[in-house]
């Protein structure tokens, strides 16, 4: 399977990546190689295999329901661009 | 051209744990932005999310009590989009095997008359944080407050066929959620919130209309108004030689009318996938019998037992069934006043509902206690008061006037059931109106009320109602 260069711009739009246009050509067959991969995968016979979610074959450990983390926002806001009133600053964003 | 609506309903329900679905930080509603956001609710490199017990159990109650199949296994995915608040790029929540499948839920009609409404699937999943979008100096405000909070998104199918069902349907599921004590139900800090899928198609015709989803219906008012809006609105597309167009529309309350929320240039693509962070859920047999032996009368069967066990119609009964707090309200009035069940129905969804409806306050917090109503439906059974006067002392109490024996004592208010006296009145007031006793007895039947009117003003209205018609009608004849 080959991807076009619609695709590939779809898929870097989707992704919030900005691509140059002269490099489509590139992630296009680098793409379509990883698909051919799977590809590759899918002719493997797996009748009567039930998918697996995970790698692992274990499932969820629980957690009780307990409040533990406390109020780090100072911290945290250190690394933010931009923030005021405790609220993260960004571009604006209205419908 | 008859045409048919056809609804269905989505409700994100903000499940009631303390700590969020993946993390230990609080979900307490009204922190100051951001002191209730941790790593991972910030989705900053290298935490990992843990899954919170409680939310399981609580998903799993609400599929019991729905009669849902609970698959041994659910496995969470990644839902993919961008959107400031959302700070992983991604929810987690459930896709290809939810926690709880199909399973329905009971209505009543307005007439009286049940039906079952279909419901897909119910999945767990986290909430976003909020946008703000006022003044910061041109950029938006973000709190991730909210970001990680438990919900429950519950599917129906599209059963409905009026926005009057739809409302009724959001009820029954909000009493429902309630008695569980899985969701506050709180639809002001959005704590149960509903999306509505609304098509039309002629009636007959099997295949759905396209569908326009309606969001911010933030009160069961809004639900109501906004589907039967948009159902105006597609029909009119229609019936012009229009389409309608797969999209959300955005309801807004105070020009009543639903609007375009964005013209998708594409189709929303999340690229759903498993999430390689958590493993997939396994429910144990033991779980779903420990939790079903936990599970409380449910408002259907309570219903169907206020029904059969105290005569009520089914009106009644849902009105006293919508919460269990009522419901617990109206059983106390009853166990302390053994008066008729009727009676009590009747004071509380009325008086009572009407008082709290004007004051703004649920039952919990009444003014008048289940003990005081009791008292004062004992007085109306033993003929002390008539109706009209036990509407005065209730307003009375409901002002903090003092007990029910203290106010009628204090303000006279005795029903005057004396025979003697009232016939003494009557005599008097047939004297002094000897024209309109001749006019009576010419055949003016009319004239009857001017004289329980007359009767009630020389008694201040405590004449026993039903004692003065037939005394009066006695006298009338003779």
């Amino acid at each position: 399977m080959s991807l076009d260069a619609d695709q590939v711009r779809k898929i870097a739009h989707l992704a919030r990546l900005a691509i140059r246009e002269e490099d489509i050509p590139g992630y296009a067959h680098n793409l379509s190689n990883i698909l051919d991969l799977v590809e590759k995968m899918n002719q493997v016979d797996t009748d009567g295999i039930e998918p697996m979610a995970h790698s692992h074959d274990a499932v969820q450990r629980l957690r009780e329901d307990r409040v533990t983390e406390t109020n780090q926002r100072e911290h945290f806001q250190v690394n933010a661009p931009q923030s005021e009133d405790g609220l993260f600053l960004v571009p604006r964003v209205i419908e | 051209m008859q045409w048919e609506t056809v609804i269905g309903l989505e409700v994100h329900a903000q499940l009631a744990t303390r700590s969020k679905i993946f993390s230990a930080a609080a979900t307490a509603y009204g922190a100051a932005p951001n002191t209730q956001a941790c790593a991972v609710d910030l989705g900053l490199p290298g935490v990992l999310p843990v899954l919170n017990k409680e939310a399981v159990r609580m998903a799993v109650k609400f599929g019991l009590a729905i009669g849902a199949e609970i698959p041994s296994r659910s496995v969470f995915a990644r839902k993919n989009y961008f959107y400031p608040d959302l700070p992983k790029g991604y929810q987690i929540s459930q896709y290809e095997q939810p926690i709880v499948e199909a399973g329905y839920l009971d209505i009543t009609l307005e007439d009286g008359s049940n039906k079952r409404i279909g419901i897909t699937r119910a999945h767990l999943e986290e909430d976003a944080g909020k946008s703000l979008h006022e003044d910061f100096h041109g950029a938006s405000g973000i709190d991730l407050n909210r970001a990680g909070t438990p919900l429950l998104e519950i599917v129906s199918e599209p059963d409905m066929r009026s926005a009057k069902e739809a409302v009724a349907y959001l009820k029954t599921l909000h009493a429902l959620v309630r008695y569980l004590g899985i969701c506050d139900g709180n639809m002001q800090e959005g704590s149960f919130r509903c999306d509505a899928n609304v098509s039309v198609r002629i009636k007959g015709e099997e295949k759905l209309g396209t569908r326009a989803e309606l969001k911010n219906l933030n009160s069961f008012r809004f639900v109501e108004r906004a589907i039967n809006y948009e159902v105006e609105r597609q029909i009119d597309v229609l019936e012009n030689g229009g389409e309608v167009i797969q999209e959300t529309r955005l309801y807004d309350s105070d020009k009543d009318e639903t609007r375009s929320m964005r013209s998708k240039e594409e189709a929303n693509d999340y690229r759903y996938f498993p999430d390689p962070d958590l493993l997939p859920v396994e429910i144990e047999p033991s779980l779903l019998e420990q939790v079903h032996s936990e599970l409380p009368e449910l408002p259907a069967a309570k219903k169907q037992r206020f029904c059969s066990k105290y005569g009520l119609s089914a009106q009644d009964a849902v009105q006293l069934t919508a919460s269990r707090e009522m419901a617990d309200y109206f059983e106390s009035v009853l166990a302390d006043s053994g008066v008729e069940p009727k009676l009590a129905a009747n004071w509380i969804n009325v008086e009572l509902a009407a008082a709290l409806n004007k004051d703004g306050l649920d039952i919990e917090a009444s003014p008048v206690t289940a003990e005081a109503l009791g008292k004062l439906l004992k007085r109306i059974a033993d003929n002390t008061l008539s109706g009209k006067l036990a509407k005065e002392v209730f307003e009375a109490m409901w002002e903090g006037a003092g007990s029910v024996d203290e106010i009628i004592e204090k303000r006279g208010l005795r029903q005057i059931t004396d025979t003697a006296a009232i016939e003494a009145i009557i005599d008097k007031i047939l004297a002094d109106n000897p024209a309109q006793v001749e006019q009576y007895r010419a055949g003016k039947d009319k004239v009857f009320g001017f004289f329980v009117g007359q009767a009630m003003k020389a008694t201040q209205g405590k004449a026993n109602p039903a004692q003065l018609n037939k005394l009066l009608k006695d006298r009338l004849i003779q």
